[in-house]
């Protein structure tokens, strides 16, 4: 299914946000993730599923000032 | 304290904009800073180099909320920091107009009652709006971050005479300047008009060296903050001999 995937449209495979995190090849416990603009913790990306158009955010850790 | 944390260096240190990681790496130490604040970014280049270096530097970190621009952009991105940065602590800043970088107050006191509801300890980037600061308060906030000039500006205390108020307005609540400091000096003129703390990052990372500008920074804040310890004297209208008259002699 086609879902956006930190601003670009992406194909996937994955039926769960703990799913597409491993497909993409993230470092699971190194990121932080959105669905829709809402927070998604960590312990409760296998029991997201994901819907065609979602949008996530899966961020990491930056210089900020 | 900042909820409760005492810090002893009142310098706290952005870590964006520096030429280099390891120019980073050295700024942070030189300037002795304690608190270092970092951000939630889409995955780029040397991610993993910078967690080494928040590890490493043994400093508290204070994630935000730059470029938000929502409430609730704004509490998402807070929510995601908690989890991915093991603290509580979030500069909460969202942002009321793209180029003053002005804060949204409106936005701002929101979303901030949300945070403190779930547990947050807000730091909010305000002005010196006391009204603001109040509603920041009843929300939850036990430290207000007000400006000192638009982020990245370098105008240091723009509105003296309004911070003065406001610090006079809240004797007890910790009062971080954050944003607008350009020069060590404005930062410790902050310090002596007792500003519990000062909140910089472009003056030092772009500084043609950051690092001795890092250490200067930490020094001019630890000497304003003694200085507004130990008391400064009133300023006055007309001279005043500081040498004695009694015993001079005559030598006309």
């Amino acid at each position: 299914m086609q879902i956006e995937l930190n601003g670009a449209q992406i194909e996937t495979r994955a039926t769960t946000l703990a799913e597409l995190i491993a497909e993409q090849e993230f470092e699971a416990t190194s990121v932080a993730t959105a669905r829709n603009g809402a927070f998604v913790p960590q312990a409760a990306r296998a029991q997201t599923d994901l819907v065609a158009s979602d949008k996530i955010e899966v961020l990491s850790p930056m210089q900020g000032g | 304290m900042f909820y409760g944390t005492e810090l002893s260096s009142r310098l706290m240190l952005g870590t964006a904009q520096y030429p280099s990681p390891s120019v980073l790496r050295a700024a942070i130490a030189a300037s002795g800073a304690q608190v270092i604040t970092v951000s939630l970014r889409r995955e780029g280049q040397a991610g993993g180099e910078f967690r080494e270096i928040m590890a490493q530097s043994g400093c508290r970190i204070l994630p935000n909320t730059a470029g938000c621009h929502s409430a609730r952009e704004a509490v998402t991105t807070a929510q995601m920091a908690r989890e991915l940065f093991g603290t509580d602590w979030i500069k909460l800043e969202v942002i009321g107009h793209a180029d003053s970088l002005q804060p949204d107050p409106f936005a701002l006191v929101e979303a901030a009652r949300i945070l403190s509801a779930e547990g947050f300890k807000v730091f909010p980037y305000t002005t010196e709006d006391l009204i603001v600061g109040e509603r920041l308060i009843e929300a939850g906030c036990r430290v207000l971050m007000p400006w000192g000039a638009p982020i990245g500006s370098g105008q240091g205390l723009r509105h003296r005479a309004a911070l003065a108020a406001m610090r006079a307005h809240f004797p007890d609540i910790p009062l971080v300047i954050d944003a607008g400091i350009g020069a060590p000096s404005q930062a410790m003129a902050a310090m002596e008009m007792g500003f519990d703390a000062v909140l910089l990052n472009t003056a030092v990372a772009r500084a043609l060296d950051p690092v001795a500008m890092a250490r200067a920074f930490g020094q001019a804040v630890s000497a304003g903050q003694l200085a507004h310890i130990a008391g400064l004297m009133p300023p006055r209208d007309m001279a005043q001999a500081s040498t004695p008259i009694f015993g001079m002699a005559e030598l006309v």
